[in-house]
């Protein structure tokens, strides 16, 4: 259980080191993505003009306030309270996400399922979480909105967040075919017959 | 008593933001308590940050979670207020829409076909008003729940039948508890409804879901059941996140209802452990804010 700070972006060897329970802290540039986001780049072909090879995406959308552009807001845009969403909804998209962008990280809750799994272990691929509903503190961890791209989608755009001291966060799939979701789902459902039983179902 | 609907708009805008940035205290202890007994280290961890996180949110007067979900209000009516109904529910409505364009608040609430966000929290049906009438003489009270998504999505009805008994319930719940795994932001209020109709018997899992935490089923047969639920839920290990751990749930709540002689019906609803909720109580005093 090693601890890992990173400045993004991150190359494959740094990621392929990477061991369920290690833990990450990112620092620079994190880009936050969401469920409207990605249907709209891979179902309805849209491309973003950001350069996500080997960077991390967050599965959010924000609150943020529209401010004057300035040199601390150049997007145009200050948080408010920047947190995680449920990753598993947008599973489909961990592969082409990896393939025809180059990202290596994913930073969600809840965990992603076997495709994801597959597509870490093939391409080169992490899922790292975050603690849902502890958005207050992640807030403190971004320190700009640099900029946005698919701004028609807000709050579902494609934001990119200048981000210092983020973490730490839990490796709970990595490119081995490790996954820490598999394992406790099993011992879950191998605790189903007792938990039945302790309610007197026959 | 008249109630002024200008203060009802104001307590809509103040309640959206307060259940956003203050948990209820029942909530925070129940976390503190979940964190005192929890034996996993990384479980114990993650509580850590979800307590850290509480205050914060605190001090920085933040947004706990950044899912605004989607906004209800219950609304509780007493015996001797007058009130234009169809008015107040505007009034909720139009605070509703100032807190999300004036603090600013993220709008979560999308057109369910188009996907089209008005930017105001509110859309078709949406803020969810519940009117109910109490036994209070002289108090209107308001409710506000942002409902998170992640919890909303682990949402399921059974039409189980009578021949499946009771039996059927109780699986039925243990089953979605594993189903839902770490997507609904555990440890969670898991709200079980039991009887009714159908819609009937997914709303009693809502006001489950949304009941402070200590608080019984008034149906003694419901408060057994309740109990029961918590303990084997806890069992599962699904653990804070679906990470592993003792402290799947805070407790199931359970409401019911009277049902047809054919029907054994079963709904869940989840609570996240943003268990957020605000109150506003109009007397002839005032406005009192709390929980």
């Amino acid at each position: 259980m090693a601890h890992y700070n990173f400045n993004t972006p991150v190359a494959e060897t740094a990621i392929r080191a990477l061991r369920v329970n290690d833990t990450v802290t990112l620092n620079g540039t994190l880009y936050g993505i969401r469920d409207a986001t990605q249907i709209h780049m891979f179902d309805r072909g849209r491309k973003t003009r950001f350069d996500l090879a080997g960077h991390a995406v967050i599965h959010t959308a924000p609150n943020v306030r529209k401010v004057e552009r300035s040199e601390a807001h150049p997007a145009g845009y200050a948080p408010v309270c920047v947190g995680t969403t449920t990753s598993a909804r947008m599973e489909r998209f961990t592969r082409p996400l990896m393939s025809q962008y180059g990202v290596r990280m994913i930073i969600g809750k809840g965990g992603m399922l076997a495709d994801s799994l597959a597509a870490f272990a093939e391409l080169g691929g992490v899922y790292l979480a975050i603690v849902g509903g502890a958005a207050a503190l992640e807030t403190t961890w971004i320190e700009q909105i640099e900029d946005v791209d698919l701004d028609d989608l807000n709050p579902e755009s494609l934001w990119r967040f200048r981000v210092k001291g983020f973490g730490p966060l839990l490796v709970a799939m990595d490119s081995h075919g490790a996954s820490l979701y598999t394992g406790l789902k099993q011992a879950a459902a191998g605790r189903r017959a007792a938990a039945l039983a302790s309610l007197g179902v026959k | 008593m008249d109630v002024d609907l200008q203060q009802v708009e104001e307590a809509a805008k103040e309640l959206y933001i307060r259940a956003l940035k203050i948990l209820p205290p029942d909530i925070k202890a129940g976390i503190a308590a979940l964190a005192r007994g929890e034996t996993d280290a990384t479980a114990k961890t993650i509580l850590g940050t979800m307590i850290r996180n509480i205050a914060v949110a605190e001090d920085n007067a933040n947004l706990l979670c950044q899912d605004t979900g989607i906004p209800i209000y219950n609304v509780a009516i007493g015996r001797a207020v007058t009130v234009d109904g169809y008015a107040l529910k505007q009034a909720i409505r139009r605070g509703c829409e100032r807190a999300t364009r004036e603090h600013p608040l993220r709008s979560s609430v999308v057109h369910p076909l188009t996907r089209a966000n008005e930017h105001t929290s509110c859309g078709r049906g949406v803020p969810v008003i519940n009117i109910d009438f109490s036994e209070a003489s002289e108090a209107l009270s308001i409710e506000m729940i942002p409902k998170g998504s992640g919890s909303e999505n682990s949402s399921w009805l059974k039409m189980a039948i009578p021949a499946e008994g009771v039996d059927a319930i109780k699986t039925f719940v243990v089953d979605c508890v594993l189903e839902s795994g770490g997507k609904s932001c555990p440890p969670t209020v898991v709200g079980v409804g039991v009887g009714g109709t159908a819609d009937l018997c997914v709303h009693l899992a809502k006001q489950a879901a949304t009941r402070p935490l200590g608080s019984r089923c008034a149906d003694p047969e419901g408060a057994e059941l309740e109990r029961a639920l918590s303990s084997a839920v806890n069992q599962l290990g699904v653990g804070p996140q679906g990470l592993g751990g003792d402290s799947t749930a805070f407790a199931v709540h359970v409401e019911t209802a009277a049902t047809h002689i054919t029907m054994n019906p079963v709904a869940v609803n989840m609570q996240c452990h943003s268990a957020r909720r605000a109150r506003a109580t109009f007397t002839p005093a005032g406005v009192e804010y709390g929980f």
